[in-house]
């Protein structure tokens, strides 16, 4: 019986403690503690700042502080709030009988408020073990619940919503009578609920059990299933009648759970989507438009990649201030450096093939090859750090089970507008018409004046160029290392395949048809299963439409 | 009467100095290399190590690969970005033989490899059934990559998919497997795939004379396969083959089923890669699914084009040079490798498209070329 190892030792009781016998120390435990709940229960009516709680909490003994802090969350009083989060932090000491709260040099005393000119040297720290952690998270929580900050409180009530202690019911209750803003009603409520539905008292469970059912959240189905939970071929729950409340009250919740699902599915494949269109886009200009395979295509996003990830440096070296405004900074020069590795290839490289896919295929997988190895040679090969600026963390809350992350909406946005861009430019510019004639016939863009070996630079430049901006979005959301690129070469050739050469339209919609169908297989059948499922799926199309999606009619088609 | 055919042949293959070499050749791997290893003694200037038995074993099953790949990419035009699968799966099946073979040494003393005790499985799943069996892990070697292979060919050579759509479509194929067999449901070991082996038909394979043989075997099959592509190359169904490479249409037009001859070959091709996968296991000693990631397939490549495309003795060449060199930087300068290998990419497509075997006669072109000029 005696107690764990977070007993300070307390030198004045010494003498008198040693005088009683073991059993006696048990019995004043036990009265004490049963003592403590008395004043807990009496003290709550009366919402006044309990003392002799907090002593009990600096003073007592393992179960004695856990009583002591239902007692002062009972209490729901301010400066109750002040000591538990004093003792979370570490900040709460005992200088003998005294109680003090040590902030920054500061020492203030817990019961009575007032300021000591100096901190006593006899100070000693109340150490909080873990299971007075949890009681203390839990405590603070629930006394959040009825700050006068909105977002305390929501965020109070949604660590509760996880799992919160039957001990705070009365408080919880309070806060709900007090709460004005109904989502927050809304989640106390089921909080509510979710206590009752565990008390001993029929009526209430009954009515706890009905309330859930408008409800839609993951922990209401589990608290649920908790009620219809089977041990050994028996139920659990003896009451027939709360069972098949409890079943009723599932089916409803369950009912909204599967919408939330479907958005959120709907969004991961809206989401994956753009992802491949815009790892694809770049690369349906050069094999698409221009026939060239490009097997360097992942290391022009790796470089896209590292190019924000310096430019994010530079900021975080210069700029801290304006770090949040690093990512859109670093898109111009992730589409430039690109560009320019991608022409210098295209003039290097590449021109002399022309004609020859299959060997135009070797020699930009070698390329890819070096690309690879000259960035580990000056970053290294470990994954580097990209970090997401603080406008693109957390995300918005469409249902209870659904949250919408803004890195996701932000990059949804941002294909859009590229492929806006990418389609006015190859429509509505002079190099657009260009780049369209030469696809179309070479040798009759040539006689007509078109200067065709610039106009192969500048659609190669720009295809290399989409994928550097592919390489900035991606490092928002990814790793970002060396082997970035290899990662999603086949996935954006599949797409460019599947689509059809010569066609952006094709791009798009094979990228987000992809995206949809990796997604709802994944759901059924696991991520890399459902990749397995969809390139057969591919191969298998394209036995049958060899040409894609959308194939180009005409003479093109022969060459 | 009956030496007739037979010589002829024989002439067709190779000239007299062809036939000289290759018997030197075998002279070299069946008896130089076996007495060098096991009778000299070690610190003898002739003594060959057994880390030279096994890179040159591991190079000749590397070299089969690269005649695969010639014979459909430098005969018959068709480039496969997939060729390390079915030398994986070949591995695979002999991998599933040498796991059965551990019986109770393994690391659990089980009956059971030791990637199913882990897994907790009770039974083997289905795709083991008779993997106990040496004639059963041979019939697999042979049979899997070809069943695979001509019902990819079939489906798209029927589609008349070609070209780099084809090449794309196989290393999706690869990618596919790859992704497959990292799963540990599939039966295959997951990531770690296969290794540990301790004996093969019952005798023990860390042995020298065991790898000595392995590397005898691997040896014969290297020249079997060089004679039988040789044999091909220079029959009438090797002259459609060129055909077809150099214009398809045409060979259609006179009234050949192009789809025929490139599913055999595409086949053939397969099985070799097979074939060369089920002795490189034994000799390496490890089976995992990184055999099979698109990477691997596409240096398969790169070799027949280092060496020369059609040209036989060029793959094997090529095989022999690239891998010589990997080895070789991978131990002096890892770093370096891949620009090494990613420049070798380049240099080999822009300037040397004949080859290593072809840059004496691509040299002299130019020479005169220039001279008439």
């Amino acid at each position: 019986m005696k107690g764990p190892g977070f007993i300070r030792p307390r030198e004045a009781e010494g003498a008198v403690q040693a005088a009683l016998s073991s059993r006696q120390k048990v019995k004043m435990r036990i009265v004490s503690i049963l003592l403590l709940l008395m004043i807990a229960l009496l003290a709550r009516p009366a919402a006044a700042f309990d003392a002799n709680a907090v002593s009990a909490l600096v003073f007592g003994d393992g179960e004695e502080q856990v009583a002591a802090i239902a007692a002062l969350v009972a209490d729901g009083d301010a400066r109750a709030a002040k000591v538990l989060e004093a003792l979370a932090q570490g900040e709460l000491k005992s200088s003998g009988k005294r109680i003090l709260i040590v902030r920054g040099g500061t020492a203030t005393d817990a019961l009575s408020g007032e300021v000591l000119p100096a901190v006593p040297a006899d100070s000693e720290e109340i150490i909080a073990n873990n299971r007075l952690r949890r009681e203390l998270a839990g405590g603070i929580a629930a006394l959040k619940l009825v700050s006068p900050d909105r977002n305390t409180r929501l965020a109070a009530a949604k660590e509760l919503s996880g799992g919160a202690d039957a001990a705070m019911l009365p408080l919880v209750t309070k806060a709900l009578d007090r709460e004005g803003d109904p989502a927050i009603k809304a989640m106390l409520e089921m909080i509510v609920a979710a206590m009752e539905i565990k008390s001993s008292d029929r009526e209430l469970r009954f009515a706890a059990i009905r309330r859930l059912a408008s409800s839609g959240s993951r922990e209401t189905k589990t608290l649920l299933l908790g009620v219809l939970e089977k041990k050994d071929g028996a139920w659990v729950e003896t009451d027939a009648d709360l069972r098949a409340e409890a079943e009723k009250s599932l089916r409803a919740v369950e009912g909204k759970l599967v919408w939330g699902e479907r958005v959120g599915l709907a969004f991961a494949g809206i989401s994956l989507g753009s992802i491949l269109l815009l790892a694809a886009l770049g690369l349906a200009i050069t094999y698409g438009l221009m026939g060239v395979i490009n097997m360097a295509h992942g290391e022009l996003i790796m470089i896209g990649a590292y190019t924000t990830y310096f430019v994010q440096n530079l900021f975080k070296l210069h700029a801290p201030g304006a770090f949040d405004w690093y990512l859109l900074c670093a898109v111009p020069p992730a589409f430039i450096v690109a560009a320019c590795v991608g022409m210098l290839l295209e003039r290097g490289v590449i021109r002399f093939l022309y004609g020859r896919p299959l060997e135009t295929l070797l020699a930009t997988w070698g390329i890819s090859l070096v690309l690879i190895q000259a960035v580990r040679t000056v970053f290294g090969a470990q994954n580097v750090q990209v970090e997401n600026p603080a406008w693109m963390s957390g995300g918005v809350e469409i249902l209870s089970n659904v949250v919408l992350p803004y890195s996701r909406i932000v990059i949804v946005a941002f294909v859009a507008v590229v492929l806006v861009c990418m389609w006015l430019l190859l429509t509505h510019t002079r190099l657009g018409l260009f780049v369209r004639g030469v696809t179309q016939n070479r040798a009759m863009a040539s006689c007509v004046g078109v200067p065709t070996g610039r106009v192969d630079t500048m659609a190669f430049g720009l295809g290399c160029g989409i994928a550097g901006l592919a390489g900035c979005a991606l490092s928002q959301i990814g790793n970002v290392g060396p082997d970035l690129g290899q990662s999603y070469i086949v996935d954006s050739f599949m797409v460019v395949v599947l689509g059809g050469v010569g066609q952006l339209a094709g791009t798009v919609y094979a990228a987000l048809g992809l995206g949809f169908a990796n997604k709802l297989l994944e759901s059924w059948s696991g991520a890399v299963l459902a990749k397995i499922v969809v390139l057969a799926f591919i191969i298998i199309f394209i036995q049958k439409r060899p040409q894609g999606l959308f194939a180009l009619k005409g003479r093109s088609v022969e060459t | 009467m009956r030496a007739g055919p037979i010589a002829s042949t024989l002439a067709r293959l190779y000239g007299t100095r062809g036939w000289v070499s290759l018997g030197l050749c075998a002279l070299l791997l069946f008896v130089l290399v076996p007495l060098g290893n096991l009778v000299t003694p070690a610190d003898s200037a002739v003594h060959i190590s057994t880390y030279w038995v096994t890179l040159i074993g591991k190079i000749m099953c590397y070299a089969m690969v690269a005649l695969a790949m010639d014979l459909i990419w430098g005969y018959c035009g068709i480039l496969s970005l997939g060729h390390g699968l079915f030398f994986a799966l070949g591995g695979y099946a002999m991998g599933m033989y040498l796991m059965r073979q551990i019986g109770r040494e393994g690391q659990y003393k089980m009956d059971m490899p030791d990637f199913m005790v882990f897994l907790d499985w009770k039974e083997f799943p289905w795709q083991w059934w008779n993997s106990d069996q040496f004639w059963w892990a041979m019939l697999l070697v042979i049979a899997v990559p070809a069943l695979l292979a001509f019902v990819f060919g079939f489906f798209a050579f029927r589609s008349r998919i070609k070209g780099v759509y084809f090449s794309i479509i196989t290393q999706a194929l690869t990618y596919a497997a790859m992704l497959l067999f990292f799963r540990n449901e599939t039966g295959f070991g997951g990531n770690n795939g296969f290794t540990d082996f301790k004996r093969i038909a019952g005798i023990a394979i860390t042995t020298p004379q065991t790898r000595v043989a392995l590397f005898a075997i691997t040896g014969a099959a290297l020249i079997a396969t060089l004679l039988l592509a040789r044999y091909i190359v220079t029959s009438k169904l090797g002259r459609i083959l060129a055909a077809i490479r150099d214009a398809e249409s045409r060979v259609m037009f006179c009234g050949y089923n192009t789809v025929n001859y490139k599913l055999f070959i595409w086949t053939l091709s397969a099985v070799i890669c097979g074939i060369a996968g089920a002795l490189y296991v034994p000799q390496v000693g490890i089976i995992n699914p990184g055999e099979m990631s698109p990477a691997n397939s596409i240096e398969i490549a790169i070799w027949v084009a280092v060496g020369g495309r059609g040209t036989l003795v060029g793959a094997i060449v090529g095989a022999g040079v690239v891998n010589g060199a990997k080895s070789f930087f991978t131990q002096a300068a890892p770093e370096y490798w891949l620009y090494v290998l990613g420049l070798l990419f380049i240099a080999v497509t822009l300037f040397m498209p004949r080859g290593i075997v072809g840059l004496y006669a691509q040299l002299r072109d130019k020479w005169t070329g220039r001279a008439v000029a």
